[in-house]
């Protein structure tokens, strides 16, 4: 397990450092130069100048790399050109309300996705399976923008249960969560169906229920136990598609969240904090990703011996 | 012969038998998709979703950009099916004329990302080693990038508008496409017919093209179908986040951004483009779904 563990520790490796690159690329492929979009339009050439020798523009490209690493580990990442505050204070802020966001549309998602996979599975081509699958297909078609003002509409503006947007109390994340987990628990619902009904095929399920094992034994002691391993994997790769779909809702639902300031910092050119942005998110997916890969290869002794 | 499953099944096969001959792998294909019937539905519907395409102006009612300001934000009537939006202008009309755009951007970026994404996978499966390693490394950082966020860096970069959506969808698209196909195309390399051929003495260009890519067409359909819907879905999401189509453009998603500010007095205004939206992708989605069990039932989702 040791082995295993350290094999995938070194194997992000080299693909930290090509994500550390184009993300450092990322402000030398903006169009124009970047010393004088910090500082502004209409700053004369010293003070450009100026600006371009306090970022280290003026400097070999690898110096440049260099320093960019070295001020990662020191919490060092730039200032916002739109307040002139450390990206770092920016981000901090706004971490912990996308973090409870994602976790908790996670946590119903799973759930929620399971129950359905597992009902679908079990009752094969009856009209659970037919609805829960439906409801599958269409909670990956639907725009999450879309279902989060349907939400609005109905929950907060006219019956007035839910707060329309922010961040106040507990009951500002039931509609966002709602809205940002739906995708998720689409997916689980069809992977683990697909999956559960694989091993429900294996002759040892087939041994069990010859046993005289009741059906429900068979089902959520035997099979799911086993159908569970690829679906860990499935949904680990979601939250990949939790942080990016967080960006959109937050949006939505103003939420003050990392989402809504990427996309605040657009539309303001904010780079350095576009960059820090691109580069937490990337972190945080690997970093989910690995700890997802370490739990499967737990589950699974098989992966070990590869 | 007891079981009449087991006897439909014998007559079928002694069926298929005759005309083993006839039976092209298109006909082969129609009788399977056939019996998809959601698939089909979904099918007939994008078919509906293309002659919109093509004639959209002609049909729709009204003009999609000219502003009637006696007629602001009005509710479904029979002279506007899905009401008016904040400048008077027939939301049906717009969504028709919209349905253009958001198949082209669909499309177009698809095709450009599974284009490059299948070259990629066939040169990565087919070379092996270095080129191999290579490919997939580059892979792995735009796939460490998670969900829309990768064409949002993109559109920072290249600026908003829908020209740079659909470069931003496709390069989104390469890894997918550069995966899938190098997967399907390290199975056909391993089969005794493309070893033979290579004994013979073909080219790599030839193996390749003429014997590798024809085994991968199939997975690479699928797939094609399968992210039409994602990258409608993604084109939607950035131009109702600001970054796409800008007003008055009658782009879908931009729509819906537009309405936000009405939700509380006139919900139609973001409704309908929303229906549109969902109704496109679900058809597409089960079109895929139709075609990966009908052409490649080893491939889950």
């Amino acid at each position: 397990m040791l082995q295993y563990v350290v094999k995938r520790l070194i194997g992000i490796i080299p693909i930290l450092f090509l994500v550390s690159i184009f993300i450092f690329l990322f402000v030398h492929l903006i169009p124009g130069d970047p010393a004088r979009l910090v500082a502004g339009q209409d700053a004369t050439l010293q003070d450009v100048e100026v600006v371009r020798q306090e970022l280290g523009l003026d400097q070999p490209i690898h110096i440049q790399y260099f320093n960019f690493i070295s001020g990662i580990f020191q919490g060092d990442i730039g200032s916002s050109i739109k307040t002139g505050r450390p990206v770092f204070n920016e981000i901090a802020s706004r971490f912990m309300p996308t973090f409870w966001l994602t976790f908790w549309s996670m946590i119903w998602a799973v759930i929620v996705g399971l129950l359905i996979g597992v009902i679908s599975a079990t009752k094969r081509n009856k009209w659970q399976d037919y609805l829960g699958m439906f409801g599958a297909v269409s909670g990956i078609s639907m725009p999450s923008f879309w279902l989060g003002l349907l939400l609005i509409q109905v929950f907060a503006v006219q019956l007035g249960w839910l707060p329309v947007g922010g961040l106040e109390s507990w009951k500002s994340y039931v509609l966002p969560s709602i809205t940002l987990g739906s995708g998720v628990a689409a997916v689980v619902a069809r992977f683990s169906r697909s999956s559960l009904m694989d091993i429900l095929k294996d002759d040892y399920i087939r041994t069990g229920r010859a046993k005289g094992l009741n059906e429900h034994k068979v089902v959520w002691g035997h099979g799911l136990k086993n159908a569970m391993i690829p679906v860990v994997t499935m949904t680990g790769l979601q939250f990949g598609f939790l942080l990016g779909g967080s960006i959109v809702i937050e949006t939505v639902f103003s939420w003050p969240g990392l989402g809504r300031l990427l996309i605040d910092s657009v539309a303001f050119r904010d780079y350095p904090v576009i960059q820090a942005e691109m580069l937490l998110f990337a972190l945080e997916f690997i970093l989910i990703n690995l700890i997802v890969d370490l739990i499967y290869g737990f589950l699974n002794p098989q992966i070990r011996y590869d | 012969m007891a079981n009449p499953q087991t006897a439909e099944i014998a007559t079928e096969l002694s069926k298929g038998s005759e005309n083993v001959k006839k039976s092209s792998p298109i006909t082969e294909f129609w009788k399977k998709f056939k019996k998809q019937r959601l698939a089909m539905v979904s099918g007939i519907f994008v078919l509906l979703l293309v002659i919109i395409t093509i004639f959209g102006p002609a049909i729709a009612p009204y003009s999609a950009e000219e502003p009637d300001y006696v007629n602001v934000l009005q509710g479904s009537s029979w002279d506007h099916l899905a009401g008016t939006d904040a400048f008077g202008r027939d939301i049906f009309s717009r969504i028709i004329i919209g349905t253009r755009i958001s198949l082209f951007v669909g499309t177009i970026s698809v095709l450009l990302g599974a284009v490059v994404g299948t070259i990629l996978g066939l040169v990565s499966a087919f070379y092996g080693k270095w080129v191999d390693s290579f490919i997939m490394r580059i892979c792995d950082v735009l796939f460490a990038f998670p969900g829309i966020l990768l064409a949002i860096g993109i559109i920072a970069i290249l600026g908003p508008g829908l020209g740079n959506v659909i470069i931003a969808i496709s390069i989104f698209n390469i890894p997918n496409f550069a995966r899938i196909v190098r997967g399907s195309a390290l199975s056909v390399k391993a089969t005794v017919y493309v070893e033979a051929t290579k004994s013979i003495g073909a080219k790599n260009r030839r193996l390749i093209w003429k014997h590798i890519f024809p085994g991968t067409a199939s997975s690479i359909i699928v797939n094609f179908t399968m992210r039409i819907g994602t990258a409608i879905l993604t084109a939607a999401s950035l131009s109702f986040l600001g970054l796409g189509a800008q007003p008055p453009t009658p782009e879908w998603g931009a729509m819906l951004s537009n309405g936000r500010d009405y939700l509380s007095t006139s919900p139609h205004v973001t409704f309908y483009p929303g229906l549109a939206i969902f109704l496109t992708v679900l058809a597409f989605n089960l079109l895929g779904d139709g075609l990966r069990d009908t052409l490649d039932p080893k491939i889950k989702d």
